[in-house]
Protein backbone atom coordinates (compact mmCIF):
# COMPACT_ATOMS: atom_id res chain seq x y z
CA UNK A 1 0.00 0.00 0.00
CA UNK A 2 1.37 3.34 -0.93
CA UNK A 3 1.51 6.33 1.35
CA UNK A 4 -0.07 9.48 0.34
CA UNK A 5 0.19 13.07 1.83
CA UNK A 6 -2.34 14.83 3.58
CA UNK A 7 -2.92 16.93 1.08
CA UNK A 8 -3.96 14.34 -1.68
CA UNK A 9 -5.88 12.89 0.88
CA UNK A 10 -8.24 15.70 1.53
CA UNK A 11 -8.47 16.48 -2.43
CA UNK A 12 -9.68 12.90 -3.10
CA UNK A 13 -12.36 13.42 -0.03
CA UNK A 14 -13.35 16.70 -0.89
CA UNK A 15 -13.15 16.77 -4.41
CA UNK A 16 -14.51 19.30 -6.39
CA UNK A 17 -15.66 19.75 -10.42
CA UNK A 18 -16.59 15.51 -10.10
CA UNK A 19 -19.21 15.22 -13.01
CA UNK A 20 -20.02 15.79 -16.88
CA UNK A 21 -20.44 18.95 -18.79
CA UNK A 22 -23.16 18.60 -21.04
CA UNK A 23 -22.29 20.87 -24.16
CA UNK A 24 -19.15 21.11 -23.25
CA UNK A 25 -17.02 23.00 -25.64
CA UNK A 26 -14.13 20.89 -25.42
CA UNK A 27 -13.44 17.12 -24.36
CA UNK A 28 -10.20 15.48 -23.53
CA UNK A 29 -9.78 11.79 -22.88
CA UNK A 30 -7.15 10.07 -22.16
CA UNK A 31 -5.73 6.74 -20.33
CA UNK A 32 -6.73 3.17 -20.62
CA UNK A 33 -8.97 1.32 -18.82
CA UNK A 34 -6.37 -1.49 -18.80
CA UNK A 35 -3.23 0.47 -16.67
CA UNK A 36 -6.58 1.33 -13.92
CA UNK A 37 -7.39 5.21 -14.68
CA UNK A 38 -9.42 6.58 -17.50
CA UNK A 39 -9.69 10.58 -17.19
CA UNK A 40 -11.79 12.52 -19.09
CA UNK A 41 -11.45 16.02 -18.82
CA UNK A 42 -14.82 18.97 -19.70
CA UNK A 43 -14.17 22.43 -20.33
CA UNK A 44 -16.26 25.63 -20.72
CA UNK A 45 -15.02 28.52 -22.56
CA UNK A 46 -16.05 31.54 -22.86
CA UNK A 47 -14.09 34.43 -24.43
CA UNK A 48 -10.73 32.71 -24.30
CA UNK A 49 -11.19 32.29 -20.95
CA UNK A 50 -12.13 28.56 -19.02
CA UNK A 51 -14.82 29.21 -17.28
CA UNK A 52 -15.95 25.62 -15.82
CA UNK A 53 -13.86 22.44 -16.01
CA UNK A 54 -14.85 19.04 -14.41
CA UNK A 55 -13.61 15.64 -14.58
CA UNK A 56 -15.09 12.04 -15.07
CA UNK A 57 -12.12 9.37 -13.81
CA UNK A 58 -12.13 5.62 -13.15
CA UNK A 59 -8.77 5.22 -11.13
CA UNK A 60 -7.28 5.57 -7.99
CA UNK A 61 -6.95 7.64 -5.23
CA UNK A 62 -4.36 9.92 -6.73
CA UNK A 63 -5.82 9.61 -10.14
CA UNK A 64 -9.15 11.46 -8.76
CA UNK A 65 -7.06 13.87 -6.50
CA UNK A 66 -4.73 14.90 -9.70
CA UNK A 67 -7.78 15.42 -11.69
CA UNK A 68 -9.83 17.14 -9.21
CA UNK A 69 -7.27 19.55 -8.50
CA UNK A 70 -6.45 19.88 -12.46
CA UNK A 71 -9.70 21.47 -12.69
CA UNK A 72 -9.52 23.89 -10.10
CA UNK A 73 -6.26 25.27 -11.30
CA UNK A 74 -7.59 25.58 -14.97
CA UNK A 75 -10.91 27.25 -13.80
CA UNK A 76 -10.83 31.75 -14.62
CA UNK A 77 -7.68 31.01 -16.46
CA UNK A 78 -7.33 31.86 -20.46
CA UNK A 79 -6.97 28.65 -22.82
CA UNK A 80 -2.94 29.85 -23.30
CA UNK A 81 -2.51 29.91 -18.98
CA UNK A 82 -4.11 26.97 -18.70
CA UNK A 83 -1.90 25.31 -21.38
CA UNK A 84 1.12 26.19 -18.69
CA UNK A 85 -0.09 24.12 -15.82
CA UNK A 86 2.25 21.27 -15.78
CA UNK A 87 1.99 18.02 -13.76
CA UNK A 88 5.20 18.98 -11.41
CA UNK A 89 2.91 22.15 -10.21
CA UNK A 90 0.36 19.30 -9.38
CA UNK A 91 2.37 17.17 -7.38
CA UNK A 92 3.72 20.02 -5.61
CA UNK A 93 0.28 21.67 -5.00
CA UNK A 94 -0.56 17.89 -3.56
CA UNK A 95 2.46 17.41 -1.68
CA UNK A 96 4.18 15.16 -3.53
CA UNK A 97 3.09 11.50 -4.56
CA UNK A 98 4.47 8.52 -4.34
CA UNK A 99 6.85 7.93 -8.21
CA UNK A 100 4.58 5.10 -8.84
CA UNK A 101 1.83 7.65 -8.70
CA UNK A 102 3.45 10.00 -11.00
CA UNK A 103 1.90 8.81 -14.59
CA UNK A 104 -1.54 10.01 -12.87
CA UNK A 105 -0.51 13.64 -12.66
CA UNK A 106 0.83 13.63 -16.17
CA UNK A 107 -2.20 12.11 -17.09
CA UNK A 108 -4.05 15.16 -15.46
CA UNK A 109 -2.31 17.67 -17.38
CA UNK A 110 -2.53 15.58 -20.97
CA UNK A 111 -6.58 15.52 -20.26
CA UNK A 112 -6.37 19.03 -19.98
CA UNK A 113 -3.98 19.76 -22.73
CA UNK A 114 -6.91 17.36 -24.85
CA UNK A 115 -9.30 19.29 -24.10
CA UNK A 116 -8.13 22.36 -25.03
CA UNK A 117 -6.85 20.72 -28.17
CA UNK A 118 -10.38 19.53 -28.70
CA UNK A 119 -11.85 23.13 -27.97
CA UNK A 120 -9.10 24.69 -30.44
CA UNK A 121 -10.43 22.37 -33.05
CA UNK A 122 -13.78 22.63 -32.93
CA UNK A 123 -13.34 27.01 -33.07
CA UNK A 124 -10.99 26.37 -36.12
CA UNK A 125 -14.26 24.55 -37.92
CA UNK B 1 -9.65 6.98 18.35
CA UNK B 2 -12.81 6.61 15.95
CA UNK B 3 -14.06 3.62 15.52
CA UNK B 4 -12.73 0.31 13.88
CA UNK B 5 -13.72 -2.54 11.84
CA UNK B 6 -11.62 -4.52 11.09
CA UNK B 7 -11.98 -7.00 8.36
CA UNK B 8 -8.74 -7.91 7.18
CA UNK B 9 -7.64 -10.85 9.27
CA UNK B 10 -5.75 -12.29 5.88
CA UNK B 11 -3.34 -9.49 6.51
CA UNK B 12 -2.94 -9.88 10.12
CA UNK B 13 -5.08 -11.11 13.15
CA UNK B 14 -5.69 -9.53 16.35
CA UNK B 15 -2.97 -11.09 19.06
CA UNK B 16 -5.32 -12.87 21.58
CA UNK B 17 -4.79 -11.53 24.89
CA UNK B 18 -4.15 -14.94 26.31
CA UNK B 19 -1.08 -15.43 23.92
CA UNK B 20 -0.02 -11.93 24.65
CA UNK B 21 0.15 -12.82 28.87
CA UNK B 22 1.67 -15.78 27.76
CA UNK B 23 4.45 -14.29 26.01
CA UNK B 24 5.00 -11.57 28.72
CA UNK B 25 7.17 -13.79 31.23
CA UNK B 26 9.84 -14.54 28.32
CA UNK B 27 10.60 -10.59 28.30
CA UNK B 28 11.02 -10.65 31.65
CA UNK B 29 12.65 -12.99 34.00
CA UNK B 30 12.37 -16.11 31.62
CA UNK B 31 14.89 -14.22 29.66
CA UNK B 32 17.87 -16.93 29.12
CA UNK B 33 19.18 -18.19 26.17
CA UNK B 34 17.47 -21.74 25.81
CA UNK B 35 21.20 -22.57 24.42
CA UNK B 36 22.99 -22.28 27.42
CA UNK B 37 23.89 -24.71 30.07
CA UNK B 38 22.78 -23.43 33.46
CA UNK B 39 19.22 -25.04 34.77
CA UNK B 40 17.42 -21.78 34.87
CA UNK B 41 17.95 -21.32 30.67
CA UNK B 42 17.33 -24.96 31.11
CA UNK B 43 13.96 -24.50 31.79
CA UNK B 44 12.88 -22.30 28.98
CA UNK B 45 14.71 -24.82 26.85
CA UNK B 46 12.04 -27.33 28.45
CA UNK B 47 9.50 -24.91 27.64
CA UNK B 48 10.83 -24.30 24.07
CA UNK B 49 10.31 -27.97 23.69
CA UNK B 50 6.69 -27.90 25.16
CA UNK B 51 6.45 -25.07 22.60
CA UNK B 52 7.23 -27.45 19.54
CA UNK B 53 4.86 -30.50 20.97
CA UNK B 54 1.89 -27.76 21.05
CA UNK B 55 2.25 -26.68 17.76
CA UNK B 56 3.46 -30.06 16.27
CA UNK B 57 -0.05 -31.28 17.63
CA UNK B 58 -1.88 -28.58 15.74
CA UNK B 59 -0.95 -30.25 12.48
CA UNK B 60 -0.67 -33.87 13.67
CA UNK B 61 2.96 -33.77 13.12
CA UNK B 62 5.91 -35.30 15.23
CA UNK B 63 7.98 -32.57 17.47
CA UNK B 64 11.17 -33.08 15.69
CA UNK B 65 9.43 -32.48 12.19
CA UNK B 66 9.07 -28.81 13.42
CA UNK B 67 11.11 -25.81 13.03
CA UNK B 68 10.31 -22.27 13.85
CA UNK B 69 11.30 -20.03 11.26
CA UNK B 70 10.28 -16.02 11.50
CA UNK B 71 6.97 -16.62 9.33
CA UNK B 72 5.53 -17.66 6.12
CA UNK B 73 7.95 -15.80 3.78
CA UNK B 74 10.91 -17.82 5.55
CA UNK B 75 9.32 -21.20 5.87
CA UNK B 76 8.24 -20.96 1.93
CA UNK B 77 11.90 -19.86 0.78
CA UNK B 78 13.13 -22.56 3.09
CA UNK B 79 11.10 -25.44 1.26
CA UNK B 80 11.63 -24.02 -2.58
CA UNK B 81 15.90 -22.83 -2.18
CA UNK B 82 16.34 -25.62 0.40
CA UNK B 83 14.87 -28.77 -1.76
CA UNK B 84 16.41 -27.04 -4.81
CA UNK B 85 19.83 -26.61 -4.15
CA UNK B 86 19.97 -30.44 -1.98
CA UNK B 87 18.23 -32.26 -5.16
CA UNK B 88 19.63 -30.56 -7.68
CA UNK B 89 21.73 -33.39 -8.89
CA UNK B 90 18.37 -35.05 -9.22
CA UNK B 91 17.14 -31.95 -11.15
CA UNK B 92 16.02 -28.59 -11.71
CA UNK B 93 12.16 -28.54 -12.52
CA UNK B 94 9.47 -27.10 -10.29
CA UNK B 95 6.34 -26.90 -10.48
CA UNK B 96 4.02 -24.50 -8.76
CA UNK B 97 0.69 -22.53 -9.47
CA UNK B 98 0.25 -18.99 -11.27
CA UNK B 99 -1.89 -17.82 -8.04
CA UNK B 100 0.94 -18.56 -4.84
CA UNK B 101 1.61 -16.07 -2.68
CA UNK B 102 4.98 -14.02 -3.52
CA UNK B 103 7.03 -15.75 -1.23
CA UNK B 104 6.51 -18.81 -3.03
CA UNK B 105 6.47 -17.20 -6.22
CA UNK B 106 9.34 -14.60 -6.18
CA UNK B 107 11.42 -17.65 -4.98
CA UNK B 108 10.68 -19.38 -7.86
CA UNK B 109 11.84 -16.52 -10.39
CA UNK B 110 14.89 -16.15 -8.64
CA UNK B 111 15.80 -19.75 -8.79
CA UNK B 112 15.10 -19.65 -12.53
CA UNK B 113 17.10 -16.61 -13.04
CA UNK B 114 19.70 -18.92 -11.45
CA UNK B 115 18.90 -21.69 -13.62
CA UNK B 116 16.28 -24.02 -12.39
CA UNK B 117 13.11 -24.51 -14.69
CA UNK B 118 9.82 -23.91 -13.43
CA UNK B 119 6.02 -24.69 -14.57
CA UNK B 120 3.53 -21.96 -13.09
CA UNK B 121 0.16 -24.25 -13.38
CA UNK B 122 -3.04 -22.61 -14.81
CA UNK B 123 -5.92 -22.50 -12.69
CA UNK B 124 -9.79 -22.11 -13.39
CA UNK B 125 -12.06 -19.60 -12.77
CA UNK B 126 -12.44 -20.42 -9.37
CA UNK B 127 -8.94 -20.46 -8.61
CA UNK B 128 -8.82 -24.11 -8.76
CA UNK B 129 -5.39 -26.30 -9.76
CA UNK B 130 -6.31 -29.21 -11.72
CA UNK B 131 -4.72 -32.13 -10.29
CA UNK B 132 -4.72 -33.52 -14.45
CA UNK B 133 -2.88 -30.87 -15.72
CA UNK B 134 -0.38 -31.09 -12.53
CA UNK B 135 0.44 -34.91 -13.48
CA UNK B 136 0.94 -33.69 -17.09
CA UNK B 137 3.29 -31.19 -15.97
CA UNK B 138 5.52 -33.95 -13.88
CA UNK B 139 9.03 -34.35 -15.67
CA UNK B 140 11.68 -36.58 -14.92
CA UNK B 141 13.87 -34.14 -13.26
CA UNK B 142 11.16 -32.48 -11.10
CA UNK B 143 12.44 -31.97 -7.80
CA UNK B 144 9.22 -30.34 -6.20
CA UNK B 145 5.87 -29.39 -5.97
CA UNK B 146 4.46 -26.49 -3.89
CA UNK B 147 0.70 -25.29 -4.24
CA UNK B 148 -0.81 -23.51 -1.56
CA UNK B 149 -3.54 -24.76 0.45
CA UNK B 150 -5.61 -21.74 0.28
CA UNK B 151 -5.47 -18.76 -1.61
CA UNK B 152 -4.74 -15.50 0.91
CA UNK B 153 -6.77 -13.32 -1.87
CA UNK B 154 -9.67 -15.31 -2.68
CA UNK B 155 -9.85 -17.83 -0.35
CA UNK B 156 -10.04 -21.29 -2.63
CA UNK B 157 -9.27 -24.11 -1.05
CA UNK B 158 -6.84 -26.20 -3.37
CA UNK B 159 -7.00 -30.49 -3.49
CA UNK B 160 -4.05 -30.82 -1.28
CA UNK B 161 -4.81 -34.25 -0.57
CA UNK B 162 -5.05 -35.58 -4.33
CA UNK B 163 -1.77 -33.23 -4.97
CA UNK B 164 0.19 -34.87 -2.34
CA UNK B 165 -1.19 -38.44 -3.08
CA UNK B 166 0.17 -37.94 -6.66
CA UNK B 167 3.52 -35.84 -5.38
CA UNK B 168 4.00 -39.30 -3.12
CA UNK B 169 3.45 -41.93 -6.48
CA UNK B 170 6.04 -39.67 -8.23
CA UNK B 171 8.54 -39.64 -5.73
CA UNK B 172 8.58 -36.15 -5.92
CA UNK B 173 9.26 -34.02 -2.90
CA UNK B 174 5.45 -31.70 -1.55
CA UNK B 175 5.40 -28.75 -0.08
CA UNK B 176 1.91 -26.63 0.43
CA UNK B 177 2.03 -22.37 1.94
CA UNK B 178 -0.96 -23.45 4.39
CA UNK B 179 -0.62 -19.73 6.06
CA UNK B 180 -4.41 -18.61 5.21
CA UNK B 181 -5.72 -22.51 6.00
CA UNK B 182 -4.03 -22.62 9.97
CA UNK B 183 -7.11 -21.86 12.60
CA UNK B 184 -9.87 -21.93 9.52
CA UNK B 185 -9.59 -25.96 8.68
CA UNK B 186 -8.06 -28.85 11.04
CA UNK B 187 -4.56 -29.57 9.16
CA UNK B 188 -3.59 -32.96 9.61
CA UNK B 189 -0.04 -33.15 7.26
CA UNK B 190 -0.21 -36.90 7.39
CA UNK B 191 -3.85 -36.99 5.63
CA UNK B 192 -2.57 -34.36 3.32
CA UNK B 193 0.29 -36.29 1.72
CA UNK B 194 3.14 -33.33 2.56
CA UNK B 195 6.44 -33.37 3.18
CA UNK B 196 6.78 -29.73 3.80
CA UNK B 197 4.17 -26.84 5.24
CA UNK B 198 4.80 -23.36 6.14
CA UNK B 199 2.40 -21.72 8.77
CA UNK B 200 2.54 -18.10 10.33
CA UNK B 201 1.72 -17.27 14.01
CA UNK B 202 0.03 -14.07 13.30
CA UNK B 203 -2.95 -14.94 10.63
CA UNK B 204 -4.58 -16.77 13.95
CA UNK B 205 -4.27 -14.65 16.74
CA UNK B 206 -0.59 -15.41 17.77
CA UNK B 207 2.42 -12.83 17.30
CA UNK B 208 4.08 -11.30 14.25
CA UNK B 209 7.53 -12.56 13.26
CA UNK B 210 7.25 -16.23 14.28
CA UNK B 211 6.32 -19.26 11.60
CA UNK B 212 6.73 -22.99 11.04
CA UNK B 213 8.19 -24.94 8.92
CA UNK B 214 6.80 -28.56 8.76
CA UNK B 215 9.68 -30.99 7.48
CA UNK B 216 8.83 -34.51 7.46
CA UNK B 217 11.53 -36.70 8.37
CA UNK B 218 13.97 -37.73 5.59
CA UNK B 219 13.38 -35.17 3.52
CA UNK B 220 16.52 -34.05 1.53
CA UNK B 221 16.95 -30.12 2.35
CA UNK B 222 19.70 -27.76 2.67
CA UNK B 223 19.63 -25.42 6.06
CA UNK B 224 18.17 -22.15 5.72
CA UNK B 225 20.60 -20.08 7.86
CA UNK B 226 24.36 -21.52 8.64
CA UNK B 227 25.67 -21.06 11.98
CA UNK B 228 24.63 -22.18 15.57
CA UNK B 229 23.01 -25.63 16.27
CA UNK B 230 19.47 -24.56 16.38
CA UNK B 231 16.54 -26.10 15.56
CA UNK B 232 18.73 -29.30 14.33
CA UNK B 233 21.48 -27.21 12.57
CA UNK B 234 18.39 -26.46 10.01
CA UNK B 235 17.79 -22.61 11.10
CA UNK B 236 20.08 -21.47 13.36
CA UNK B 237 19.89 -18.24 15.26
CA UNK B 238 18.97 -17.94 18.96
CA UNK B 239 15.67 -19.02 19.41
CA UNK B 240 13.04 -16.36 19.55
CA UNK B 241 11.70 -17.46 22.42
CA UNK B 242 8.84 -15.27 23.56
CA UNK B 243 7.20 -15.43 19.83
CA UNK B 244 7.50 -19.07 20.03
CA UNK B 245 5.63 -19.33 23.59
CA UNK B 246 2.95 -17.11 21.92
CA UNK B 247 2.85 -19.17 19.00
CA UNK B 248 2.00 -22.38 20.82
CA UNK B 249 -0.31 -20.70 23.16
CA UNK B 250 -1.96 -19.47 19.45
CA UNK B 251 -1.98 -22.59 18.19
CA UNK B 252 -4.01 -24.38 21.67
CA UNK B 253 -6.56 -21.44 21.34
CA UNK B 254 -6.86 -22.31 17.36
CA UNK B 255 -7.15 -25.85 17.92
CA UNK B 256 -10.12 -25.74 20.85
CA UNK B 257 -11.46 -22.79 18.46
CA UNK B 258 -11.39 -25.35 15.47
CA UNK B 259 -13.94 -28.12 17.60
CA UNK B 260 -16.05 -25.33 18.23
CA UNK B 261 -18.62 -25.63 15.85
CA UNK B 262 -20.93 -23.11 16.44
CA UNK B 263 -17.93 -20.29 17.22
CA UNK B 264 -16.39 -21.30 13.29
CA UNK B 265 -19.78 -21.47 11.90
CA UNK B 266 -20.69 -17.84 13.16
CA UNK B 267 -17.52 -16.44 11.31
CA UNK B 268 -18.88 -18.01 8.21
CA UNK B 269 -22.61 -16.71 8.87
CA UNK B 270 -20.98 -13.28 9.07
CA UNK B 271 -18.75 -13.83 5.68
CA UNK B 272 -22.15 -14.86 4.24
CA UNK B 273 -24.32 -12.58 5.33
CA UNK B 274 -21.89 -9.34 4.18
CA UNK B 275 -22.28 -11.70 0.33
CA UNK B 276 -25.52 -11.72 0.19
CA UNK B 277 -26.16 -8.06 1.56
CA UNK B 278 -23.72 -6.65 -1.13
CA UNK B 279 -25.07 -8.65 -4.06
CA UNK B 280 -28.67 -7.68 -2.67
CA UNK B 281 -27.55 -3.51 -2.40
CA UNK B 282 -24.54 -2.98 -5.09
CA UNK B 283 -25.42 -3.61 -9.20
CA UNK B 284 -22.72 -5.69 -11.21
CA UNK B 285 -20.52 -6.81 -8.82
CA UNK B 286 -18.54 -10.23 -8.98
CA UNK B 287 -17.97 -12.58 -6.24
CA UNK B 288 -14.29 -14.35 -6.56
CA UNK B 289 -13.41 -18.15 -5.66
CA UNK B 290 -14.97 -21.09 -5.62
CA UNK B 291 -18.73 -21.01 -4.24
CA UNK B 292 -18.11 -23.76 -1.79
CA UNK B 293 -14.60 -24.80 -1.75
CA UNK B 294 -13.29 -21.69 -0.18
CA UNK B 295 -12.29 -20.51 3.11
CA UNK B 296 -14.72 -19.71 5.17
CA UNK B 297 -13.84 -16.17 5.89
CA UNK B 298 -13.06 -14.88 2.85
CA UNK B 299 -14.77 -12.93 0.55
CA UNK B 300 -13.31 -10.87 -2.61
CA UNK B 301 -15.57 -8.69 -4.34
CA UNK B 302 -14.86 -6.72 -7.75
CA UNK B 303 -17.02 -3.87 -8.09
CA UNK B 304 -16.87 -3.09 -11.91
CA UNK B 305 -16.49 0.54 -13.53
CA UNK B 306 -14.25 1.53 -10.36
CA UNK B 307 -11.48 1.00 -9.11
CA UNK B 308 -10.14 -0.63 -5.99
CA UNK B 309 -7.97 1.75 -4.23
CA UNK B 310 -10.29 4.60 -3.64
CA UNK B 311 -13.32 2.36 -2.50
CA UNK B 312 -10.65 1.36 0.54
CA UNK B 313 -9.86 4.57 1.00
CA UNK B 314 -13.42 5.85 1.28
CA UNK B 315 -13.74 2.53 3.45
CA UNK B 316 -11.13 3.86 5.73
CA UNK B 317 -12.81 7.17 6.36
CA UNK B 318 -15.64 5.21 7.91
CA UNK B 319 -12.55 3.01 9.62
CA UNK B 320 -13.59 0.01 8.24
CA UNK B 321 -9.77 -2.03 7.12
CA UNK B 322 -10.11 -4.23 4.12
CA UNK B 323 -7.71 -4.69 1.13
CA UNK B 324 -7.62 -4.65 -2.81
CA UNK B 325 -6.41 -6.28 -5.40
CA UNK B 326 -5.82 -3.32 -7.76
CA UNK B 327 -2.57 -2.27 -8.85
CA UNK B 328 -2.63 1.01 -7.04
CA UNK B 329 -3.05 -1.25 -3.85
CA UNK B 330 0.09 -3.45 -4.74
CA UNK B 331 2.40 -0.72 -5.45
CA UNK B 332 2.44 -1.83 -9.00
CA UNK B 333 0.82 -1.34 -12.67
CA UNK B 334 -0.78 -4.72 -12.75
CA UNK B 335 -3.16 -5.54 -10.84
CA UNK B 336 -3.68 -8.92 -8.65
CA UNK B 337 -1.88 -11.65 -10.26
CA UNK B 338 -4.54 -14.14 -8.70
CA UNK B 339 -7.77 -12.15 -10.34
CA UNK B 340 -5.66 -12.24 -13.94
CA UNK B 341 -5.11 -15.82 -13.62
CA UNK B 342 -8.66 -16.13 -12.72
CA UNK B 343 -9.43 -14.72 -15.93
CA UNK B 344 -10.79 -11.64 -15.19
CA UNK B 345 -10.15 -8.70 -17.53
CA UNK B 346 -7.34 -5.85 -16.34
CA UNK B 347 -10.07 -3.37 -15.86
CA UNK B 348 -12.46 -6.00 -13.49
CA UNK B 349 -9.55 -6.67 -11.42
CA UNK B 350 -8.70 -3.49 -10.88
CA UNK B 351 -11.85 -2.83 -8.61
CA UNK B 352 -11.46 -5.57 -6.55
CA UNK B 353 -11.81 -5.15 -2.20
CA UNK B 354 -10.95 -8.05 -0.03
CA UNK B 355 -12.70 -9.01 3.15
CA UNK B 356 -11.65 -11.20 5.65
CA UNK B 357 -13.21 -12.11 8.82
CA UNK B 358 -12.04 -13.76 12.40
CA UNK B 359 -13.31 -14.75 15.60
CA UNK B 360 -13.35 -11.28 16.47
CA UNK B 361 -15.77 -10.05 14.12
CA UNK B 362 -19.04 -9.69 14.90
CA UNK B 363 -22.71 -8.04 13.15
CA UNK B 364 -21.68 -4.74 13.88
CA UNK B 365 -19.14 -5.01 11.15
CA UNK B 366 -21.27 -6.31 8.60
CA UNK B 367 -24.10 -4.06 9.02
CA UNK B 368 -21.58 -1.09 8.68
CA UNK B 369 -19.88 -2.09 5.78
CA UNK B 370 -23.86 -2.27 4.34
CA UNK B 371 -24.75 0.62 5.35
CA UNK B 372 -21.47 2.95 3.43
CA UNK B 373 -20.69 0.70 0.98
CA UNK B 374 -23.45 1.48 -1.31
CA UNK B 375 -23.20 5.00 -1.41
CA UNK B 376 -19.24 4.08 -2.00
CA UNK B 377 -19.99 2.27 -4.69
CA UNK B 378 -22.20 4.86 -6.46
CA UNK B 379 -20.40 7.83 -5.45
CA UNK B 380 -17.20 6.87 -7.64
CA UNK B 381 -19.38 5.23 -10.13
CA UNK B 382 -21.31 8.60 -10.93
CA UNK B 383 -17.87 10.36 -11.59
CA UNK B 384 -16.36 6.87 -13.70
CA UNK B 385 -16.67 7.31 -17.53
CA UNK B 386 -17.09 3.73 -17.61
CA UNK B 387 -19.58 3.39 -15.67
CA UNK B 388 -21.83 6.40 -17.64
CA UNK B 389 -20.64 4.39 -20.78
CA UNK B 390 -21.36 1.05 -20.10
CA UNK B 391 -24.74 1.26 -21.72
CA UNK B 392 -23.46 2.30 -24.92
CA UNK B 393 -20.77 -0.46 -26.19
Amino acid sequence: MLQYSEKVIKQFRDMTNNGRIENADGVGKVGNPVCGDVMWIYIKVKDDIITDCKFETFGCVAAIATSSLATELVIGKSVEEALQVSNKRIVDLLGGLPVEKHHCSVLAEDGIKKAIEDYRSRVKK
Amino acid sequence: MAEIYYLDNNATTRTDPAVIEAMAPYFGEKYFNASSIYSSAQYVRKDIEAAREEAAKFINADPKEVIFTSGGTESDNFAIKGIAYANSDKGRHIITSKIEHPAVLETCRYLEKNGWEITYLNVDKYGMVSPDELKKAIRKDTVLISIMYANNEIGTIEPIEEIGAIAREAGIYFHTDAVQVAGKIPIDVKKLNVDMLSLAAHKFHGPKGIGLFYLKKGVRIHSISQGGHQERSKRSGTENVPAIIGMAKACEIAGEHLKDTAGMAEIKALRDALEKGLLEKIPDIIINGHPEKRIDNTLNVCVKHIEGEAMLIHLDFDGICVSSGSACASGSLEPSHVLLALGLPHEIAHGSIRFSFSKYNTAADVKKVLEVMPGIVEKLRKMSPMWNERDKK
